[in-house]
């Protein structure tokens, strides 16, 4: 009778995330802005978590998404890296990605 | 990321530019298979034939949708007792709209939970009254509910919707945190709403049958505290505390007029579900567009902004974190809408609800239930 109790995700540099079918990333032409649709809640992502919300497809991994920023932030991967997991890991814990 | 962002702005002189709205709670029916005692309908009840139908709902969603609401929340009474909830989960869904179904869930077969899945619903909040047959029974003056709402649960999981358990919390129910989030643990469910009656209306009629023990209302936060912290990432709680026992007022709505629209069965739409009471000349939908009602209704612009507040209010620095409290608690208790919310520390009328929570202690009366003509 007893399921297998759901565990807390931890974020690692080859986790590839991605939204679970529930949540959307959507533009909202009314405000001109993406934003993140959730359960009894709407996210309003900044442009730098957008940048990284529209790189979680399930199939980039962390490390991958962490080189295509730090090229377009134009930024030393490793401090990308750290910031990505760190975000990955607080979006992860609201339950607006799964690994 | 910065979360719920205000999706308005107010000037330097504290008059308010409303901005788009961001949800839309559509109360479908007043119609429910159920009567609890504290339910957040009007005690004026409506009846079927007072509702609108499908053509004006699909209507005022489509002026919803083309004025910024991204979430509409259909609810009632009972919504699936409509049997044209699925045309509108529908039409809703074309717009890329996010619709939540706010039911109690034992008028819901398996098969219609997968036809709504299948029409693009996007999520379901289930009540729940009590863990206890027995209880839950005497609190939905039904029989069978609780054992029905499990059912329903499990079907919405398997449809491949995510579920928010609601469990309205009073003194019949308040010891029974921990077991709600191991029952939520085990129906998968994605969100819990421990969330104590707000007590306007039904409620407020059965306050001293509901109002908690203060030291129950402790040990409750102290489960749910403890709990939120080890079930991080695994369960998401809201909790909401009842304000019987507040230093401060919530900040109620996030702000008048802010973020939400209720549009009721017969269609007046209203700045919170609980607003009819308070002496505003509300608008319908049939006479005004939602835009209109929106921006420049004279209900909806009486509370924007901080220039209606009175004293302690106006010149309190937490104006802006909880915007006077709720209106229609500060109507109920002290009969002045503009006045400081009661459950506020700062408020002369403070002491009203000491003295509420005293008349409560006292063995609890029976409940006046939820029915139409009882209000």
């Amino acid at each position: 009778m007893m399921c297998e109790r759901r565990k807390r995700a931890l974020v690692a540099a080859n986790s590839a995330p991605r939204m679970p079918s529930h949540v959307r990333l959507q533009f909202d032409p009314v405000r001109g802005r993406y934003a993140v649709l959730a359960p009894e809640r709407v996210y309003w992502p900044d442009d730098i978590a957008f940048d990284i919300l529209k790189l979680c497809d399930g199939e980039r991994t962390i490390a991958a998404m962490s080189a295509t920023l730090a090229a377009e932030y134009a930024a030393p991967v490793e401090t990308i890296e750290a910031d990505v997991m760190e975000f990955i890991q607080q979006w992860m814990d609201l339950r607006l990605l799964t690994p | 990321m910065d979360g719920f962002a205000p999706a308005d702005a107010v000037t330097a002189d504290g008059a308010a530019r409303a901005g788009p709205p961001l949800g839309l709670l559509a109360e479908l029916t007043h119609r429910c298979p159920l009567q609890c005692p504290y339910c957040s309908n009007p005690l004026n009840l409506l009846k079927a034939a007072d509702e609108l139908d499908a053509r004006e709902w699909l209507s005022a969603f489509e002026q919803a949708a083309d004025l910024g609401v991204l979430q509409v929340h259909l609810s009632g009474g009972e919504p699936t007792l409509r049997t044209d909830l699925e045309d509108l989960v529908s039409a809703l869904s074309a717009r890329g709209v996010y619709t939540n179904l706010i039911t109690a869930g034992v008028t819901l077969t398996r098969e219609r939970v997968a036809r709504l899945a299948g029409r693009g619903l996007d999520h379901v909040q289930l009540s729940l009254q009590a863990l206890d047959a027995e209880i839950a029974d005497r609190i939905g003056n039904t029989r069978g509910s609780l054992a029905k709402k499990l059912d329903v649960a499990r079907w919405v999981r398997e449809a491949g919707l995510p579920l928010t358990l609601n469990a309205p919390t009073h003194r019949h129910n308040i010891g029974q945190a921990a077991a709600l989030i191991e029952l939520a643990l085990e129906l998968d469910a994605d969100r819990l709403e421990i969330a104590h009656v707000q007590y306007y209306g039904w409620a407020a009629k059965n306050r001293a049958a509901l109002t908690p023990d203060y030291d129950a209302v402790l040990e409750e936060a102290a489960i749910v505290g403890e709990t939120r912290e080890r079930l991080k990432g695994v369960l998401n709680i809201d909790y909401v505390t009842p304000d019987t026992y507040a230093q401060f007022p919530k900040p109620c709505m996030g702000g008048w007029a802010k973020d939400v629209i209720t549009i009721t069965p017969s269609g007046k739409v209203l700045p919170c579900h609980a607003a009819e009471m308070l002496p505003l000349p509300f608008d319908t939908i049939a006479e005004k567009a939602l835009a209109e009602i929106w921006y420049d209704g004279a209900a909806f612009n009486r509370f924007r902004g901080y220039d209606w507040m009175k004293e302690p209010c106006r010149s309190c620095p937490r104006k802006e974190v909880d915007f006077g409290g709720c209106r229609c608690q500060a109507f109920a208790l002290t009969g002045d809408a503009e006045a400081t919310d009661p459950a506020c520390s700062l408020s002369p009328h403070h002491g009203l609800m000491g003295d509420l929570a005293e008349t409560s202690a006292a063995a609890p009366p029976p409940f006046v239930y939820r029915r139409i003509g009882q209000g």
